[in-house]
């Protein structure tokens, strides 16, 4: 049998508890690694979504089009999501990037991939079905699946009520993003404008084209919307429902005669996120006052 | 500007070639500091000298580290170097061949070409059948592609019987622009949100995207058109005199042109596809270096390639530190910080030279 002094006793306790700690933060790496802690958001919706699902803490970064909530403003801004470069990104340290799908340029996710670092690509769209498929995907990312399911199924729930008694009304609907040199651009096919008006049971009163488009004044006449709906704005220079209600075509609509124009705030109405519910119930009651 | 090259061939009072190759030891100074400068600043906190201090201790590097130093710095810093010889050089070249202090990459269709290439690539990259094969080299592919197609059809135009008419070519170019103009309108006219916006970008011009498998084709083009620059010098110098007196002094005055148009083109059309449309670069850099040290070509066009080397390489760190993490696209920088310091020295040098 082996004798030991006290000494190498207290040696060997030693390299024991030694080993221990190293076990411990071993270990903590390891689960550091599984739950990321230092995550930029790109993207407004998705950003929203991060908020909502309370992780707003384990964020870096945001960029440009992220503004919502106010809190959101005062991460660092690596700057428009298309338009991202990598070594800003790299810049704030952080250990995954959640990005809408359409987040560039490919280049700066070339340079990022012989890095590790994850990038989480979030599918977009413009209906309920997206909003959901959003909210369960940065929830995937975010190791926090319950808490997406339980907002998932209450945005859909929001979206269903709001849709529901907003589904009473059938108006046409002109979405005008801006007026350039007196012409109107305004809201085609395959837009969020198109998709929260169905929501709201509207209906586009333009058709034919997709995207936002410069239309004719013939083809604003042709369409005869009931209300128009615009972005609430604040930049000087921006259009104002004043600016929309001189134009000649515009004032001879049904929409011009009644002075019915409606305005909400973008990121809430076309965001596609958690608060499109909300966007879908004001759009509505905004849309019944302005008709009648 | 015809009256002071006479000087400077014919060697009298005005020689200032002593001048000249002062301003080129300086300017490859000034290259070396900014490009130390263009490796050791960025948005990340990445430290060059840690970074050489590893590699010369045989350290391993994180790969954060060498990825910023060697895959996003290294690349943007040579892209920076070669895009801005490449741009500054057919700037003094093409003002060289026109005789005309305005002339510009633009002057031979080249920007509008290449800008009407990228729009395609833009707006169309998403229906075209093999635009999905080439992926993120479709839109530089398709940029030169614009370029040289718009340059050597210009060319067609402007010469008959195997002489290129210099004026044709100038009226040509107005024409041919505002028509690749029109046609890149009807593709901005197609194109979404997101693609109009990317082609705003694009036209701004950055070096972001630079990466070694880019570099790795611009920058032997480049290289090249350089060289052959250099050998254009005296033919540029003699033809400054006219056309006819360079014939008589035994210059081949159309291969000079040929040879100038193809340089321009080759450099410019590569340049422009890797970094975007950068401005101003072609025009103030040869314009501050003949104020400096005179028109003689031979010097003139070695001195433009290091001086549009260095600005565009400190635009760049400018571009990527001032918002940082976000940046600024570089086309911007080069306009703001060139528009001043151009006219600063217009307005100094008024009594002494005049243009």
């Amino acid at each position: 049998m082996m004798r030991f002094s006290l000494l190498s006793k207290i040696q060997m306790a030693m390299v024991a508890a030694l080993l221990a700690l190293l076990t411990v933060v071993v270990v903590r790496d390891a689960g550091a690694q599984t739950a990321p802690t230092r995550i930029i958001s790109v993207g407004g919706s998705v950003t929203e979504i991060v908020y909502a699902l309370g992780q707003e803490h384990r964020l870096v970064a945001r960029d440009t089009t992220s503004n919502f909530p106010a809190e959101a403003r005062a991460l660092p801004d690596v700057g428009y999501v298309r338009r991202l470069s990598p070594e800003g990104l790299l810049s704030v340290e952080p250990d995954m990037i959640l990005a809408e799908e359409g987040a560039g340029p490919p280049e700066t996710f070339d340079v990022l991939a012989g890095t590790g670092l994850p990038v989480v690509s979030i599918p977009m769209g413009y209906d309920l079905l997206a909003v959901e498929r959003k909210i369960r995907a940065v929830a995937k990312a975010l190791d926090v699946e319950d808490a997406g399911v339980e907002l998932a199924t209450q945005v859909a729930a929001d979206v269903a009520e709001a849709s529901q008694l907003a589904g009473l009304r059938d108006q046409k609907v002109l979405f005008v993003l801006s007026m350039q040199g007196g012409r109107i651009m305004a809201a085609g096919a395959d837009t969020a404008a198109q998709g929260v008006l169905e929501l709201a049971g509207a209906q586009n009163a333009i058709s034919g084209f997709q995207g936002y488009k410069l239309v004719s004044d013939e083809a604003v006449l042709t369409a005869a919307p009931d209300v128009i709906l615009m972005m609430q704005s604040h930049r000087p220079g921006a259009t104002k429902p004043a600016d929309v209600l001189a134009h000649p075509v515009v004032a001879a609509t049904p929409a011009g005669r009644a002075q019915a124009v409606l305005q909400m705030d973008g990121m809430l109405l076309l965001g596609f996120s958690v608060r499109t519910g909300q966007a879908v119930s004001e759009l509505a009651a905004g849309l019944a006052a302005a008709g009648s | 500007m015809v009256a002071t090259t006479i000087d400077v061939v014919s060697r009298h009072d005005g020689d200032r070639t002593g001048g000249a190759r002062k301003v080129t030891a300086a300017l490859v100074l000034l290259l070396i500091l900014v490009s130390i400068t263009g490796l050791a600043i960025g948005a990340a906190d990445t430290s060059l000298w840690s970074g050489l201090l590893a590699f010369v201790q045989g350290e391993e590097l994180s790969v954060r580290d060498k990825i910023v130093l060697l895959h996003i710095r290294l690349p943007r810093l040579l892209t920076g170097v070669t895009v801005g010889a490449a741009l500054a050089t057919s700037g003094a070249l093409l003002q060289g061949l026109f005789r005309n202090p305005l002339a510009d990459p633009g002057i031979i269709g080249v920007s509008a070409g290449a800008s009407f290439g990228a729009v395609c690539a833009i707006v169309l990259g998403t229906v075209l059948p093999f635009a999905s094969a080439l992926g993120m080299a479709l839109l530089p592919i398709f940029a030169f592609a614009g370029a040289w197609s718009a340059t050597l059809l210009l060319y067609g135009i402007a010469t008959r019987q195997g002489r290129t008419s210099v004026a044709t070519m100038l009226l040509a170019g107005i024409a041919l622009s505002a028509l690749t103009m029109a046609l890149t309108g009807v593709l901005i006219y197609m194109a979404d949100d997101a693609q109009m916006r990317d082609f705003t970008f694009w036209n701004m011009g950055s070096l972001s995207g630079a990466n070694w498998s880019k570099l790795t084709i611009a920058a032997p083009v480049i290289l090249v058109s350089l060289i052959v620059a250099q050998a254009l010098a005296s033919g540029l110098n003699s033809m400054a005199l006219g056309e006819a007196a360079a014939r008589h002094m035994g210059v081949s005055v159309q291969l000079v042109k040929r040879l100038t148009i193809l340089c321009v083109a080759a450099a410019t059309g590569v340049a422009v596809a890797i970094s975007g449309g950068i401005g101003f670069v072609g025009i103030v850099v040869p314009h501050i270096l003949r104020l400096l040290s005179g028109p003689d070509h031979r010097r003139l066009l070695l001195n433009s390639a290091l001086l549009g080397a260095c600005v565009l390489v400190l635009a760049d760190v400018v571009a990527r530190v001032i918002i940082a993490p976000a940046e600024l696209p570089i086309g911007i920088i080069t306009a703001i910080l060139g528009g001043p310091f151009f006219l600063w020295i217009l307005l100094r040098q008024r009594g002494v030279v005049d243009l």
